[in-house]
Formats: structure tokens, sequence, C-alpha cells
């Protein structure tokens, strides 16, 4: 069994990383497209054009595009993703920088969802008619309502108007909540449902008649076996925290890839563009890949499947 | 029940949407002088002189740097029903009616929100629709035919679900020129929804067909010599329950998606807004704590989102994104 997850994952990995550089290349050329490159700031401004003529020998753009294609997909091939035309930085550095701000946005986002969103719903699942679970299972149904761009604002607004939580940039909670909330009010849901079918089962039935005490009826025996269909959407949940972010980090200045995406097409920095779709590949591929590693562990269909 | 009523506020919003001239009594690009940031009026029924018909109070601005607005109660403005052309207005002498407030350039942020939901719902309707169309023929032919054909297409699908989507609509966007028109935006979204969101459409659909097709009556149409197309279309209708579900779910997606875009600058904005265009002008912070009305878009995107996830049967959706459509499955 471990044999055949690893093939299975090793299967992946080299899928992952066939679409990863082909998406990098495909972000390049577009970008290369775009109307402007990293020297019209500086056209504009009026810089000497010997100065711009130098960065353009620099970056390579006195080259044909194809020439220029092929540079940077050799570079690529080697995992070098050459330098910021805007920064004057390795896009590497850069972008593992902002990446590792992002990632550290969703991974405090993914624990509040998951803190607050399967321990409620374990409990709206078992104790499902009384007014508590009712009013919980509302609330969440009305947060589940708000995308990440309306409950960053919200969220902004009430901490603008009540001071109760610093939204000076920099500071994670707001982001995390924004991000966080919805995909916690979704969890909820699931497990609520999840906790609902486990509740119903014979084999819980048959452990109650046993006598094992109702608490731990649902916090062991029916948590275990709605842990399945819960673990099965974090490969989704991941994804959807990475294209939310986008709207999180332009929202409280939050300095993470999204933005720096944002900044680098404004700019026409290609490399950085292509930069940054390399590593929003590689969040997304890693997110599906432990997701996906999750639920082959976890259930032998998906990976017979596969 | 719920669901009944949640179908009624979205035909609401997709009435007032395609009347916005008729319902909304100022043009949503018209900048008004001296009503910058000027607060949304009030209704008043009665005043020091008794009762009335409804009528407002037209806004004076006492302090331009602090943008301070009083109400005028010299004189009564009545509200004008089905008159100059709209549903609701005022003498235009008297000055403009401002339901829901003005933004930062004094233009009417009631009209720009009636006139952005046609932009918004338009763009994820229309996106929703033609990625069901590519959904539904790519799934068909993927699920009936088998084969390498059907490799080919799960293969791709496969591809462009895990794509970093809201990157690469960023950088398709980024290849026309930073200033294109309206209508050009329009399409130009529409067409690259469509291209996100179909694998997850054409997924389901291929699930469906495939069982479908080694039904007997399946068999018994191709005894009689149907075609591989004529058979898609005896297996097709099978998908249809699949389909609606799929469209109410992905209209959400693709209106946050919209949203998104604009609010980080990529989409519509300036004088023709939607919903998130308008809500780049109230995301910063000094602006949504003096005037917390130009949030109204983020309230009109949570009571769509809401309504449509009830009316896809109480399912929840999940945050709705551009990848994330994959939720509608669950």
């Amino acid at each position: 069994m471990i044999h055949a997850t690893a093939a299975y994952v090793a299967r992946r990995l080299v899928a992952a990383l066939v679409l990863v550089l082909s998406v990098s290349t495909a972000a390049f050329v577009l970008a290369r497209l775009a109307p402007g490159d990293e020297t019209t700031a500086d056209v504009i401004e009026g810089v000497d054009p010997k100065v711009i003529a130098g960065t353009r020998e620099r970056l390579g753009l006195d080259r044909p595009f194809p020439v220029q294609l092929a540079h940077f997909t050799w570079d690529l091939l080697r995992l070098d993703l050459g330098e910021s035309a805007r920064y004057d930085r390795p896009v590497a550095a850069l972008v593992a920088e902002r990446g590792a701000n992002t990632a550290r946005l969703a991974f405090v986002a993914l624990l509040l969802a998951t803190l607050i969103g399967l321990p409620l719903g374990v409990v709206t699942g078992a104790y499902s008619g009384t007014w508590f679970s009712r009013l919980l299972s509302i609330a969440s149904i009305g947060v589940l309502a708000c995308p990440p761009l309306v409950a960053v604002l919200a969220l902004l607004y009430v901490a603008a108007t009540t001071g109760w939580v610093s939204v000076a940039s920099g500071d994670l909670l707001v982001p995390a909540l924004a991000l966080g909330l919805p995909v916690g009010a979704a969890l909820e849901r699931l497990q609520s449902q999840a906790t609902h079918d486990a509740m119903a089962s014979p084999d819980l039935l048959a452990a109650a008649a046993r006598g094992i005490p109702p608490h731990r009826l649902v916090w062991v025996h029916a948590a275990r076996q709605s842990l399945r269909p819960v673990l099965g959407v974090y490969g989704i949940v991941i994804g959807s925290l990475f294209s939310g972010s986008m709207a999180v980090e332009f929202a409280t200045s939050w300095p993470g890839l999204g933005r720096l995406m944002l900044e680098a097409v404004q700019h026409g920095d290609v490399r950085l563009v292509a930069g940054c779709v390399f590593a929003g590949g590689i969040c997304l591929a890693v997110g599906n890949l432990a997701a996906d590693a999750l639920r082959s562990l976890a259930d032998p269909r998906v990976r017979d499947l596969s | 029940m719920i669901r009944r009523a949640a179908g009624a506020v979205l035909l609401a919003i997709v009435l007032m949407a395609t009347a916005a001239p008729w319902i909304s009594s100022n043009r949503p690009d018209l900048p008004f002088d001296d009503r910058a940031y000027a607060p949304p009026m009030r209704v008043h029924l009665r005043d020091a002189a008794g009762w009335h018909a409804p009528f407002v109070y037209q806004q004076r601005l006492v302090h331009r740097i602090n943008r301070t607005y009083v109400d005028d109660h010299t004189a009564r403005v009545p509200l004008r029903w089905f008159a100059n052309g709209h549903l609701v207005s005022i003498d235009p002498g008297a000055g403009p009616l401002l339901w829901c407030g003005a933004d930062a350039l004094g233009r009417d942020l009631c009209a720009r929100l009636v006139y952005g939901a046609r932009l918004s719902l338009g763009v994820a309707a229309l996106g929703a629709f033609g990625a069901l169309l590519l959904g539904a023929l790519l799934g068909a032919v993927a699920g009936s035919s088998g084969g390498r054909l059907d490799t080919l297409i799960t293969t791709v699908a496969d591809f462009v679900l895990v794509l970093p989507v809201v990157y690469l609509v960023i950088v398709l966007r980024a290849t026309r020129p930073l200033v294109i028109s309206p209508a050009e935006i329009f399409w130009l979204m529409t067409i690259l929804f469509a291209l996100a969101a179909w694998p997850d459409v054409a997924r389901g659909v291929r699930a469906i067909v495939a069982t479908e097709r080694t039904r007997d009556y399946a068999a018994a149409a191709r005894a009689l010599g149907a075609g591989p197309w004529r058979v898609m279309t005896h297996l097709l209708p099978a998908a249809y329950g699949f389909l609606r579900i799929e469209f109410v779910l992905l209209i959400p997606a693709l209106l946050v998606a919209e949203s998104t875009l604009s609010f980080v600058g990529f989409g519509f904005g300036g004088a023709t807004p939607s919903w998130g265009g308008l809500l780049k002008d109230g995301e910063a912070l000094t602006a949504m704590y003096s005037a917390p009305w130009l949030l109204l878009p983020a309230a009109a995107l949570f009571v769509v989102v809401l309504a449509l996830q009830t009316v896809a049967g109480g399912r929840p959706g999940f945050p709705a994104s551009i990848v994330d459509t994959t939720a509608a499955r669950r």
C-alpha cells in the first residue's frame, strides 16, 4: 500500500512539474505580448535614451523574441527564474519572500477555519435540534455567502469603527479572519452533515447500546467516521484560499504573492510575472498533491481510480 | 419557502438591473457639483407643519474639507412617481436625488450600483452559460466516445483545473491595452471565465453520460442505427439536473471573480463601474470610515451570493472563487 501511494505521488509530482513549467512559459509569452515592457516607465519619465538602451541590452530586450523565449526556457529548466527588472533582485528570492507571506496568511486562515469550523460542525451535527445549533447554522450560512472580498471589507469596517483589532499593515488577524471565516463556515456545514450522517449509522447505534457515553460517541466515534468526507475537500479549500487571498492582500496591504503579481503585471516586469505564476502553480500543485495524498491514504478507491 | 423568497429577491435584482435607466434618476457617470461623499438622503413623511406625501431635503455642503452636509430644511422636495421617465425622481431644478449617497466625485452611488449590477451579473451569467455550453459539449463527447478522445479531454480538463487561474486571467487581461472599452472588457472577461470554469462541468457531464450510455435506451438507439451525435442528444438530457445546479453555483463564483478582478484594477472601473469596481472606491480605510455607504456594493454581493446559494438548494457552495467551482460536485 505504501508502495502504491509512493508511485501515485511520484506520477503526480512529475505531472505537476510539467504543468508548472509550461504555465510559467505561457505566462512569459503572454506578458511579452502585453503592450509596453520593463523600460516603458523609464521612457515616460524621460530617462536618457542611452541608459534605456543599456537597460534593454542588459535585460536582453534588444534580441528577437524567440531568442528571449529560448533564454527564458533554458533558465527555467535549470530552475533559474532570472532577475526582476523592477526590483533589481533575483526573482526567486522575491517570489520566495512574498510567497512565504501568502503561505503564512493561508496557513493561519486554514488553521482558524479548521479550529472554528470542525468543532462547531460536530456540535451542530450531533445536537441538530437545539436552538444553539440552529443559530450557529444560520450564522454559518450567512458567513458562507461572504466571499473573501466582502469579508475583508466588512472586517476592516468593523475594525475601523470599533478599534477592536489593529488594521496596521503587517497585522495578520484581519486578513487571516477574512480569508478563514468563509472557509470555516464551509467546513462547519460539511462537518455538520458528516456528523449527522455518522450519528445515524448502525455502528453508532450499536456503540450506544454498549453503553458508551454520549459525549464519547459524538467526539470520538462519530468524529472519526466523519473525517473522510471532510478531508476530501481540503484540496478545494487550499485552492480557494489561494485565489481568495488576492482580494484580501490587496485590501489589507498584505505583502503577499498576489500583490507582487499585480505590481509585476502593471510594470511589465515579464520575468517577475512568470516567476509569480511559477510560484502560484507550485503552491496550488503542492496543495492539491497534499490533499490527494491524504485522500488516497484514507480511501483506497481514489488510489485505484487514478 | 425560503428558496422561493431567494428566487424573488434574485428576480427583483435582475429586473432592477434590466430597468436601470428607469429605476435610477441619475446617470451613473455624471458627477454633481458639491456632492462629493454626500451621505444617503432620508425620506421624510412629516415636518414641523405636519404630515406630507414622501419628500426629501436637499443637501447643502457646509464644509468642503470635512465634507459635512446639512439638510436644507427650508424647502421640502416632494418625490415624484412615474415622472420624467423614471420610477422615482425629484424636480430636476431641485438638485440630484441621492438614495445611497455619492462617491468621491459626487456621482450617484445608487445609479452606479444599479448600472453596475448589469455588468457584474451579466458577465457572471454569460460566463457561466458559456462554461456550461463548453463543458456540456466536451463532457458529453468525452463520456460517449470513450477511448483516446476521452483521455485527451479529461487530461486537458485536469490541466485547467489546477491552473493558478486568477494569475493567468490577470496576465491575459494585461495583453490588452490598459484602457479598453467596457464592451471589450465585458466580452474578454466572459470568454476568460467560460474558459476557466468549463472543466468542472465537463467532468460532471462526462460521468453522467458515461453511465447513461450503458443503459438499454442508449443501446436501443444505437441498434436503430443512430450515429454517435444522435446518441449523444439522447444521453445529454440526463445531465439537465446537474447542469441546472452547476449554473446556479457558477454564477456566484464568477460574480466574485469579476468583483475581485475589478477590485484589484483589472476589470471595470471609472465611468462604467461594476460592483467590484465600486468597492475599489470604498476600500480605503478613511473612505470607509467617513463614507460607509461606499461599501453598499459589498452588501449587494452578499445578498446575491446568499440568494443564489439558497436557490441552489441550500447546499453550501464554497467561498466562491474562480478555481473552486469544484465545490458544486460535493
